[in-house]
């Protein structure tokens, strides 16, 4: 594997030997575990193994909890009470199921935050950044997928509601509707095309984490000082990092087991806290909930897509300008994407030609207005649309845009960074004292 | 990180208590204490057989349990009763039996009936289904300890048939004022002049269905109707949860485990950055 210089897989016995020949998985493996890793990444770089976690827990849980599942209208509903009465451990692994998406998203949005910070985003990593932006993509949609299968209130207006979405593209909309949910209305098709895509669209993920991984095992690791590794030779390369075994495996680990702690917390005790009590409601077309809200982790663009109502300006420019096309409903959804894809281009929006926040003192700020934005869209996400939280909203919208589209660009003109050390060893040194005597002379692995 | 981590949690929980207050209107919810909450909460057996007895001889008029096994009340962590007794139980309905398609009684392996009146609800879920903390108690981390008040929705329900409002002295036809329903119509002599309603509640289609002494308990409980609400809620809370007691005690064994692994992962961790990092100095 190309990338930072380090000691490979030396095949010794004849067995050994013979395998490396025919398939050199044991050398892949080796490499995999003992990628130099930037010594000074802090906590906020254990996310990674957490999203990874989270992703076999949901397809190990998820496996077993098909086996039980009918998926048709008339059993859906019945059959996930049937899990839960007489399944042996049935209500604790679909409770684990349903709250391990929640902590799948906010372990995936603290690990995009951590990005738009240390600028992990930028070059050479932007591939990364993509496909990242990608799995991210699939788990909303194998998300909302799953969310339909209990088939409880929620569920059938939630996919109501957003294929609705779909249906406001002008001209074709309305046939990708009926597409999407084989039919003119959420029913027996729509749950079962849904049932099949949300159980494949978590392989297409672990195979796109598989791809994730090699991408930034091929540029290394970004690190808090956005400063690279030295690559010049075996030794230098050696003072900037550790080998990901033992210490970072057993450092996330540890934090793994913390968050776990709390995510077991909320399973054994409060499993239905972050649900809606409409859900165990059994779906009925006839009956439609006072209010329909998703689930949290899609608020904030919920918001986004509910922020451009006919009322405002950009909207009715828009539909002026291209004679009705872009009507406020269009207008809405092109926002909702828009605001994911502005996220998406932020390796080519970002200007500065320093990558870590931490060195750059005016974008310190726009960036924590950007983390509080997020939270004030997923409080409005969750609001009635009435006043006043379709200003607050329209703002928030309009801050998510501007920060992509208008500040980061800015910025890296504007901006005058602050010395950045040299090396991350520097960085390093600077920060903690050496290792006591006596552990250094221990060896090192 | 900790720190981090609690923060985005207790964010995450804030905002949906939001997401429910602007589910409910404005009615009055009593907070009570369940023997089942919080994390050491356990369902009181006798209340349960109370409860079963109130659903049975008052609420199984017009509503029904359909998910629910009449097996399971000799489950652990439920009312528990033996087998005989759910036997007896079980031959009070009549069943169509799904094989021969005829009627016969009743066995523990059959469910309880449906609804037998159109538009009563099912009762199954309906602790899980509705959320009485979503309106007034609608604040974060409190849940934690008080569950999502389901049931205390379901006894403020039962128990808050009020005296109609002077705005309505000649009440509305058909239906009751309680004042803990929120989802119910409420007559324009009630309204202000931008339509919201300016008494707690709404009108329900659901008579009171409970009177002092309306059943004979035969543990000697007074059964007054604040104690047959309360029995029957605690009823209805396992009826939609009758694993609680054993995903409760998964939660406890799996925190502790947690805690012991991740501090023994702490020291491991500590040991192991001890030849590459020193004290902290800045």
């Amino acid at each position: 594997m190309a990338g930072i210089p380090h000691d490979h897989y030396e095949p010794k016995t004849g067995g050994e030997k013979w395998l490396h020949k025919r398939l050199p998985i044991v050398g892949l493996m080796y490499d995999t575990l003992m990628l130099p890793t930037p010594k000074n990444l802090n906590w906020m770089w254990i996310w990674g193994i957490i999203l990874t976690f989270c992703l076999a827990l949901q397809i190990v849980t998820g496996i077993v909890l098909v086996m039980h599942y009918t998926p048709h209208v008339d059993h859906a509903f019945a059959s996930v009470e049937h899990i839960m009465r007489n399944v042996n451990g049935g209500h604790m692994l679909r409770y684990l199921h349903q709250n391990g998406a929640s902590l799948f998203f906010i372990a995936v949005y603290l690990h995009i935050f951590r990005g738009l910070y240390y600028g992990s985003y930028k070059a050479p990593r932007e591939v990364t950044w993509i496909i990242g932006m990608i799995i991210y993509l699939l788990m909303m949609a194998t998300a909302f997928m799953g969310y339909v299968l209990p088939w409880g209130q929620m569920s059938f207006w939630g996919a109501t509601v957003i294929t609705g979405l779909f249906g406001a593209i002008p001209g074709v909309g309305e046939t990708i509707q009926t597409w999407l949910l084989g039919g003119p209305a959420v029913d027996n098709a729509t749950l079962n095309r849904f049932f099949s895509l949300h159980y494949l669209l978590p392989f297409v993920i672990a195979a796109l984490v598989a791809v994730h991984i090699w991408a930034f095992h091929t540029t290394g690791n970004n690190n808090p000082t956005g400063v690279e590794v030295r690559r010049g030779s075996k030794e230098e390369a050696a003072r900037d990092t550790v080998p990901f075994w033992p210490y970072f495996v057993i450092k996330d680990l540890f934090a793994l087991a913390v968050i776990l702690a709390v995510f077991f917390a909320i399973v054994g005790f409060m499993p239905n806290y972050l649900g809606h009590p409409d859900n165990y409601i059994e779906a009925n077309a006839l009956a439609t909930p006072a209010h329909i809200v998703p689930e949290w982790y899609f608020l904030p663009f919920y918001a986004i897509l509910r922020a451009f109502t006919g009322e405002v300006w950009v909207v009715i420019a828009a539909e002026w300008i291209t004679f009705g096309i872009v009507d406020a409903k269009f207008f809405g959804v092109l926002a909702m994407f828009g605001a994911i894809a502005v996220m998406a281009l932020a390796p080519w929006l970002d200007t500065s030609s320093v990558r870590s926040g931490r060195y750059r003192p005016m974008f310190k700020w726009w960036f924590a207005l950007l983390c509080v934005d997020f939270m004030v869209l997923m409080w409005v996400g969750a609001m009635p649309a009435e006043e006043p939280y379709a200003t607050i909203s329209l703002i928030a919208s309009a801050y998510w845009f501007a920060y992509f589209l208008v500040i980061l660009p800015l910025l890296g003109v504007i901006e005058k960074p602050t010395p950045q050390p040299a090396t991350i060893e520097e960085d390093f040194n600077a920060h903690y004292a050496p290792p006591a005597a006596s552990a250094v002379t221990q060896p090192a692995e | 990180m900790i720190r981090n981590i609690a923060l985005t949690a207790t964010t995450a929980l804030a905002l949906s208590a939001g997401v429910a207050m602007a589910a409910g209107g404005h009615a009055e919810i009593t907070d009570l204490d369940f023997a089942h909450e919080g994390p050491f909460g356990r369902f009181d057996q006798n209340q349960l057989q109370r409860g079963l007895q109130v659903y049975t001889e008052v609420c199984a008029a017009c509503h029904g349990m359909k998910f629910v096994p009449i097996r399971s009340l000799s489950d652990p962590g439920g009312p528990e009763m033996p087998e005989d007794q759910i036997r007896a139980y079980a031959a009070q309905f009549t069943v169509t039996d799904r094989e021969t398609g005829e009627d016969r009684a009743g066995v523990p392996t059959d469910h309880f009936p449906m609804s037998g009146m159109e538009g009563a609800p099912d009762l199954s879920l309906m602790t899980k289904a509705r959320a009485g903390f979503h309106g007034p108690y609608g604040t974060g981390i409190s849940q934690f300890f008080n569950g999502i008040g389901g049931a205390e929705y379901t006894y403020s329900i039962l128990t808050h048939y009020d005296e109609e409002p002077a705005c309505a002295p000649d009440g509305v036809d058909g239906f009751y004022y309680n004042s803990a329903f929120p989802n119910g119509g409420v007559p324009d002599s009630c309204k202000d002049e931008h339509g919201v309603s300016t008494v707690p509640g709404s009108w329900i289609a659901m008579p009171n269905p409970l009177s002092d002494d309306l059943v004979t308990y035969a543990d000697g409980t007074p059964a007054t109707v604040a104690n047959m609400a309360e029995d029957v809620t605690a009823f209805l809370v396992w009826a939609a949860e009758p694993k609680m007691m054993a995903r409760k005690q998964a939660g406890f064994t799996a925190v502790v485990f947690l805690i012991i692994l991740s501090s023994l992962l702490y020291l491991t961790n500590k040991k192991i950055w001890s030849n590459v990092k020193g004290k902290k100095i800045a």
